[in-house]
This record gives C-alpha cells, sequence and structure tokens, in this order.
C-alpha cells in the first residue's frame, strides 16, 4: 500500500502572452507509509515544482496540465480548495526551503505554532499554548516555554527551521514535503536539524519526501532517491544503487561532480617559480572590532595570521559569522583594519586603507588583488555588456586603448572557456555558471598576482561548481596566481586548496596543509565540521528493519 | 549538461507576436534557430561561427514587441496619440490651427461650440481652439522646464546625500523635509513674490518646489544600488569613486527617478496653470492654459465652453502623463 502516488504529472507555466511551457513532464513516483525517498536534481530540474503540485500550492501561473496525485488513495488534483486545506497540514506537513522568510514576523513563534493546531482543530483555545510548547521542545528547541513567547527575528537560522519543522508535524500528518530544508543553514546545524527530523518521522511513523539538491545528503538520509533532470525522472530506485551504480548518464555525471571529502581528488602541488617576490600575502595578528548598538564591541577577526605564496591556494574554512569573509575584505582593503598588519605584495593595506593618500596607492594596488564574489547575480552590474564589465579594470587603470581592450577581452573569453559572441550580450541573458565565468574574466583582467575567491560556487549546481573549481586551478596553474579561497564547503576546499586554516568565532583554531587539517584535525571543532559533512555515515534517518 | 542560458531577448520579444501573424512568426523561428546555435554548445567549445541575430533584427524584434505591447493596453495607446498630438500643437500651432489666436471677428463673439469653432469663441469672437493650440506651446515649454529644474536639482541633491552620507546626508534631507513640509503652491507663490513675473519664472518656481520629493526618491534609490555587489566588485576592480558614481549608481537608480518625473510633468502642467490663472503667468493677451481658464471665468454663467475645453484640455493632459508614467513604472519589463 502506497502512501503517496504520483503517476504522469504534468506542469505548465502560463506566460502573459505567450504560450504555456511545460516545466514537469509526465513524472511518476511513490512514497509508502513512514518511508524517507529523497527527490535529487539541479536547480530548474523541477523537483521543487513537484513538491509544490503535491500540496496544491503551484506559484502564480502554474497549472497541473496531467496526471494524478493519490494520496492514501484520494487524487489531489480533483478535490475542492477546501478539501485539500483539510489535507494539507493535518494529512500532508510541508517544511519550506528559507526559514528566514517563512514565518510571519510579526507573530510569535509559539502563536504560529497554536494556529497549525487551531486551525484543525487539534487543540481548542484553551490547550493549544501548551501544546505548541511542547511542539517545540519535541522539534529540539532548547527552553521551548521561552521561545514560544519569542518574535522570528530573536531566534537564529536553525531554530527557525525547527519551529516550521514543529507547525510541519503539529497534527501529526502522515507524510511531510521538506524542500530544501537545510540549504540555507550551516553544515553543523544541518546535521543537528535532519538527526532530529529523522528521529521525529521515525517514532511516529512519519514518511518524508525530501526535496534536496545535495547527493550526499540524500545518500544519508533517503531510502529511496529520484533523479530529476529538466522536468523529468531520469532514475529512481533505493539509494545505495542509485548513488553507487548509477545507469543513467545524467546521474552518473551528477554523481562524479559532487564533492566527497574521501575522493581524493587534491590539487596539483603549487609551482616552484624560484623568483624572489614569491610571498605575495603575509598577514600578521589581523584583528577586526565592529562596535554593537549596546556598546559593546564584536570582535569579527581576531588575531588571524596567514600567508600564501605564489602559485599557492589558501583555504579559509568556517561557518557563518565565523569571520572568514571580513577577513578576505580586510585583505582587499575593503575594510579597514582595527589591529595587526596584512601586506600584499609588499604593501601594508592595513595602513593604506587609513590615510587619503594611502587610498589612491591602495587604488593602484588592486591591479594586483582581484576578488571573485559569491553571488554571480549580484557582482556583475546589469545594464553593461560583458564586454564592458571584463574591459572594466582596465579601463579604471587606464590600460591600452579600445581596440586593445577588446583584444584582451577576447583574450580573456577564451581563458574562461566562454565563446567570444557573449562578449556582446548582457549578465541577464546569461546562466549562474557563465556569470561566474564572466566575473572571473574580469578579476583576470588586469593580470592581478593576488585572485580572493569569496565562496565562488554556493550559488551555483553541482556541475557548474565542478566545472569552475577546475577552471580556477587550470588557470592559476598557467598564471602562478595566489589563490585566497574563502568556502564553507570543506569537500570544496578539499578539491582546490594547498593549505587550509579553518576559522570559528573571528580567530584561526587550526591551520595547516588540506591533508593534515582534513584528514587528521587536531581541533574539536574541525573534526565536527569534518562530521557533518553529508555523504559520510549513513545512518539517521534510516528505517527500523 | 546544465549550462544553458534563456534565450535572446529577441526571440522572447518575437514570442508575443505569434499569434497576430504568420510572417513575423516564422522569422523569429529562424532568429530562434540562430540562438539555439550558440546556447546549445557546451561552452568549451569556443563557438567561433556561432551567429548572432545582426542589429537591425534586433531593433525589429523589439519594435513588434512594443507593437503587442501597446495592442494590450488601449488606454495607453490613447495617451500616446493624445500626448504627441499636445506635442505637434506645442511645436506647430500653424498646422493644428491656422488662424490668428489673437485677433477675433467680433461679430462672431461668444458663440458656441459648433462646425466652424470646434471650442466656440469669447468675448472678443477670437477661436478658442485657436488659442488654446497656440497656448499650448508657452505652457508646455514653462511645464518642461519645471521638470528639469526639479529633475536635476532634486536628483543632485538625492545623489550627493546618497552618496557621500554622513553629514553631507543629513544637511540635505533636512532642508528636503523643510521644503517638503510647506505646502507646493504656496511655496512658488513665495519664489514669485521673490522672483518677478513671467511664464520662466513661474516654471522655475514651481521646478524648486518639487525638487524635494526627486532628493527623496533618489536618495532611496542610491543607498539600495549603493550596497548591490556589482558596486562593491567596481570598487575593488580599482574603479574611482566618480567613475562607479558615474557608471554604476547613477544608471542603476535613475529608473524610478524618470518614472516620477513622468507622473509630475502632469502636476506641474496644474501647477503652472493654476499660477497663470492667478496672475502670475503671460500677460493678455497671449495665450495661455491657465490664464485662458481665468478669462473665461467671467462668463462662465453665460459662456461655460470658455472655461470647459481649456480645462479639459488640462485635465487630459495630466492623465494621458500619469498613464505613462504608470506603464514607464510597472508593465515596462512585463511581457517584452
Amino acid at each position: 500500500m502506497t502512501l503517496l502516488e504520483i503517476s504522469g504529472l504534468e506542469v505548465a507555466y502560463q506566460g502573459r502572452h505567450s504560450a504555456p511551457r511545460t516545466v514537469v513532464h509526465g513524472v511518476d513516483m511513490t512514497v509508502g507509509p513512514g518511508e524517507v525517498v529523497a527527490v535529487v536534481g539541479e536547480s530548474g530540474s523541477g523537483k521543487s515544482t513537484t513538491a509544490h503540485a503535491v500540496l496544491g500550492l503551484l506559484p502564480g501561473t502554474g497549472r497541473v496540465t496531467g496526471g494524478r496525485v493519490l494520496f492514501e488513495g484520494r487524487d489531489l488534483l480533483t478535490l475542492r480548495e477546501r478539501d485539500m486545506r483539510e489535507v494539507r497540514g493535518a494529512g500532508i506537513g510541508f517544511v519550506p526551503q528559507d526559514p528566514a522568510v517563512s514565518l510571519n514576523p510579526v507573530r510569535r513563534v509559539g502563536d504560529q505554532v497554536a494556529e497549525a493546531l487551531l486551525v484543525h482543530k487539534a487543540a481548542d483555545a484553551r490547550t493549544a499554548r501548551a501544546h505548541a510548547v511542547r511542539l517545540l521542545g519535541e522539534a529540539g528547541l532548547p527552553a521551548p516555554d521561552i521561545r514560544a513567547r519569542q518574535y522570528p527575528h530573536e531566534l537564529s537560522g536553525g531554530m527557525r527551521q525547527r519551529v516550521l519543522i514543529a507547525i510541519a508535524l503539529a497534527c501529526r500528518p502522515r507524510l511531510v514535503v521538506a524542500d530544501e530544508p537545510t540549504s540555507a543553514l550551516d553544515v553543523t546545524v544541518q546535521k543537528g536539524i535532519l538527526d532530529h527530523l529523522g528521529t521525529l518521522t521515525r517514532e511516529h511513523g512519519i514518511a518524508v519526501l525530501l526535496i534536496t539538491h545535495d547527493l550526499g545528503l540524500a545518500a544519508d538520509r533517503a531510502q529511496r532517491v529520484v533523479v530529476m533532470s529538466q522536468g523529468r525522472v531520469v532514475e529512481s530506485g533505493p539509494a545505495d544503487q542509485v548513488l553507487r551504480r548509477p545507469e543513467h548518464p545524467y546521474t552518473q555525471t551528477l554523481v562524479a561532480a559532487a564533492p566527497g571529502l574521501d575522493d581524493g581528488l587534491g590539487p596539483e602541488p603549487p609551482t616552484e617559480s624560484g623568483a624572489a617576490d614569491r610571498r605575495i600575502v603575509a598577514v600578521q595578528g589581523l584583528g577586526k572590532d565592529y562596535p554593537l548598538p549596546d556598546g559593546s564591541t564584536l570582535r569579527a577577526v581576531d588575531d588571524v595570521g596567514f600567508h600564501i605564496d605564489r602559485g599557492e591556494t589558501y583555504a579559509l574554512v568556517g561557518e557563518s559569522g565565523s569571520g572568514k569573509s571580513t577577513t578576505a575584505r580586510l585583505v582587499l582593503g575593503l575594510e579597514s583594519a582595527t589591529r595587526g598588519r596584512a601586506e600584499v605584495a609588499g604593501a601594508d593595506v592595513t595602513r593604506l586603507a587609513r590615510s587619503r593618500a594611502g587610498r589612491a596607492e591602495l587604488r593602484r594596488l588592486r591591479r594586483r588583488m582581484q576578488v571573485v564574489h559569491q553571488n554571480p547575480y549580484a557582482s556583475l552590474d546589469p545594464r553593461l555588456t560583458v564586454a564592458q564589465i571584463v574591459t572594466e579594470p582596465l579601463r579604471a587603470f587606464g590600460i591600452g586603448d579600445r581596440a586593445a581592450r577588446r583584444d584582451r577581452a577576447a583574450t580573456l573569453m577564451d581563458q574562461v572557456a566562454l565563446a567570444p559572441d557573449v562578449l556582446d550580450r548582457r549578465p541577464a541573458e546569461l546562466s549562474g555558471g557563465m556569470r561566474q565565468r564572466v566575473a572571473i574574466a574580469r578579476a583576470l583582467a588586469p593580470g592581478p598576482d593576488l585572485l580572493v575567491c569569496d565562496e565562488p560556487t554556493s550559488a551555483l549546481d553541482v556541475s557548474v561548481q565542478a566545472q569552475l573549481l577546475e577552471l580556477l586551478t587550470d588557470i592559476q596553474h598557467e598564471l602562478g596566481l595566489a589563490l585566497l579561497f574563502i568556502s564553507h564547503d570543506l569537500a570544496v576546499v578539499r578539491r582546490v586548496a594547498h593549505r587550509v586554516g579553518v576559522m570559528r568565532q573571528g580567530r584561526l583554531v587550526e591551520s595547516g596543509t588540506a591533508d593534515e587539517v582534513l584528514r587528521s584535525p587536531r581541533h574539536a571543532y574541525t573534526r565536527d565540521l569534518i562530521a557533518a559533512v553529508p555523504g559520510g555515515a549513513r545512518t539517521a534517518l534510516r528505517p527500523r528493519t | 549538461m546544465s549550462e544553458t542560458l534563456d534565450p535572446p531577448r529577441t526571440a522572447e520579444a518575437a514570442d508575443g507576436d505569434g499569434a497576430h501573424g504568420a510572417t513575423p512568426a516564422d522569422r523569429s523561428g529562424t532568429e530562434r534557430t540562430a540562438a539555439a546555435a550558440t546556447t546549445d554548445q557546451p561552452w568549451p567549445a569556443r563557438g567561433k561561427d556561432a551567429v548572432v541575430p545582426p542589429r537591425s533584427a534586433r531593433l525589429r524584434g523589439r519594435a513588434r514587441g512594443f507593437g503587442t505591447f501597446l495592442r494590450h493596453r488601449p488606454g495607453l495607446a490613447v495617451s500616446l496619440v493624445f500626448v504627441a498630438f499636445v506635442l505637434l500643437a506645442a511645436v506647430a500651432p500653424g498646422i493644428v490651427a491656422p488662424g490668428d489666436p489673437l485677433t477675433g471677428e467680433p461679430a462672431d463673439k461668444l458663440q458656441g461650440p459648433g462646425a466652424e469653432h470646434l471650442f466656440g469663441t469669447d468675448q472678443l469672437g477670437r477661436d478658442v481652439f485657436t488659442r488654446l493650440v497656440h497656448g499650448t506651446s508657452l505652457s508646455l515649454r514653462a511645464t518642461a522646464l519645471a521638470v528639469v529644474v526639479a529633475l536635476v536639482l532634486g536628483t543632485s541633491l538625492g545623489l550627493a546625500a546618497g552618496f557621500v552620507g554622513g553629514v553631507v546626508d543629513d544637511a540635505v534631507m533636512r532642508l528636503v523635509d523643510v521644503l517638503q513640509a510647506i505646502p507646493r503652491l504656496l511655496l512658488s507663490l513665495a519664489v514669485i513674490t521673490a522672483l518677478g513675473f513671467g511664464t520662466t519664472k513661474v516654471a522655475f518656481a514651481v521646478g524648486l518646489a518639487s525638487a524635494a520629493g526627486f532628493a527623496r526618491v533618489m536618495r532611496a534609490e542610491v543607498l539600495r544600488v549603493r550596497s548591490a555587489g556589482y558596486v562593491e566588485a567596481a570598487h575593488a576592480c580599482g574603479v574611482r569613486p566618480t567613475g562607479v558614481l558615474l557608471r554604476h549608481i547613477l544608471p542603476n537608480s535613475w529608473g524610478p527617478v524618470l518614472v516620477m518625473a513622468a507622473l509630475e510633468f502632469g502636476v506641474a502642467i496644474l501647477a503652472v496653470s493654476s499660477l497663470s490663472f492667478l496672475g502670475f503667468g503671460a500677460t493678455p493677451p497671449t495665450p495661455e492654459w491657465g490664464s485662458l481658464v481665468s478669462e473665461g471665468r467671467n462668463y462662465v454663467a453665460t459662456a461655460w465652453w470658455l472655461t470647459a475645453f481649456p480645462g479639459l484640455v488640462i485635465a487630459a493632459t495630466v492623465l494621458a502623463a500619469n498613464r505613462i508614467s504608470r506603464a514607464l513604472d510597472t508593465e515596462r519589463g512585463d511581457d517584452r
């Protein structure tokens, strides 16, 4: 007996004056009672659309154009909205993707959990509050009676996601649809939440439809995996079989592209140039304080020291708020340091950033240090063409005339493996991976010695990420760049870094070669980080057999 | 592989036209193929033989897209036609109304609207339509000047406040607060009293009084754009602060301000007309929209057309300007 049976599901989005565009083509999948099924795919594969279609929550102009969604024998697609509301919450719970925007900011979280109970008459007005506190405690929130009286902005991202889980499980549904429930959270928080969700659903025999882009996570948490690509199911079966012996070529590329800690793919050793100016970056005792509204100070960066040689990659790893991005901004002179020195090519950036004359010199120094930002959707000016974007640093430093710059742009396109006709396009016409290539081309334009990459692949799909990392290491090898690589993802770091520094609460807790740090971590925090990377343990959500 | 991209805009713009005729649809089909030739290659192929639609085809696609855009919005089309007609009257009044606005036939005085005199005649036998058409130029020039003054002054203030920040921001925005606290017409009256009478001075006064709104909108936009990723990226590239301001911040923040300028155009017509109605504008017998309404006031009981028609033209122009402004604001990117 299956709990949820989707057969031949088709979903189309209706453009305002254009023909409908079908984004889900005949999807079939089933979920048994108490079973955990992961739907894996890259962005645009239709996995979230499928989940929303099951819940009858398609956004805007989305319409189901064919197929059936049977839940406990009833076809959800034929239900009236009123009956559908009975199913949502009571029969199927939903854990949305982004905890930052999924809670009502002006209501206390306890009331929001109680609302779910009241709507489905699982409790009356008197008992709802106490019931809500119990549910919050069950979802793993410490001191739930205090949390229940707080507003969402007073909670951290992980706590908010726990509140959303409490709401989804409030009426003891038979199925929970979790749409990328932890992709906005740090790995250690993610692990805690998924472990807890696994325990809870197992205890109550709740089935889980887990939507995720992360293969490792799917392997850890699900019994069965469904792989989607371009609106179609390309492969499905037991998690072990699909991920260890993938049959479909798409699944094979996906598995090959997914970074893991134990795939042994380290970068080539740095090239020895033997030149006198080998040391590109030298950071000593670097610190940055931010004043807080209550008069105290936040030590965002505290006594950080490292160095990077030519042709070498140094990775700073840590969770959000660990100070790794701030450190990069200090090295780039985009913020002024409170303490310490950061030398780039022999000039002290922290000193230059302080005086007016220094800032002019700092601007000239920028020719030798360039940056690739995290989000390629934000870091390119939407009004400029790619050619204008790529030649911007050349214009700024007055390098070459128009024709020379145009030539340089064409060379750079070649270097980042983009077709030359991309030069005439605008960022909106490019995909995320192509945009990030444009950003890399822009950074390479003035011929820098140091490239700072601030989470360059965290906004991209895994297969694109793998290609970009390869590109970065190739370019580094070719040009002998020093790379400062900021990332929260240990598996990515494993692929590119020669040496690694682990940051926590502004301090560098461990530093050494990539092998030392990732294979035999000395600090407890590094060990926690490594343990939390999905794809390792395969226990939490597994069923009792 | 997952590296695909949206079809170029031309193909999208042509989409909507498919229903309206076979030829454009066919042509959009060929463009689509040309686009596909560039997009379907995985990017390691260097694409030396890639085809890009020529510029003229892109422009044709845009024009067709605009046609579809208008067909779905008849109100906007009417507004555009009306504004075009008003502009024609302003530039070449002789073509629209060949008569003389200043001399009349006393025998024909105070005639109602009819075939010979479309909007009737006034107490001196002058054709109201002709006077209205010949007054357009003066009224519109004053309005345009008012909007330009407000735009330039307000935008510069807002840009400075938003970009420099700190003390400059505080000082400029408090000045703006003061300007906004005084009713606009009253402020304009005060400025005119200081400057003296005349259409140009009226325009300047109206512009000064509405600069505050522009400054606020511009500052808000600059604050939004200033924290955008590409602005920091430009700084990190080594672009000078003035370069960042002119090349990145200004072009990305003036959209809402231009929309506001179109909206302000309607308000300014009213303000300029109000001031010339009160007698601060053109001296008689020069025709001007506001003063036409004012002159007709004495005959409102016997000759309603003297006030009604100039009033309706003012109202229609304001409405058309508002409709166009709304289109610029919200509907621009919808289905193009």
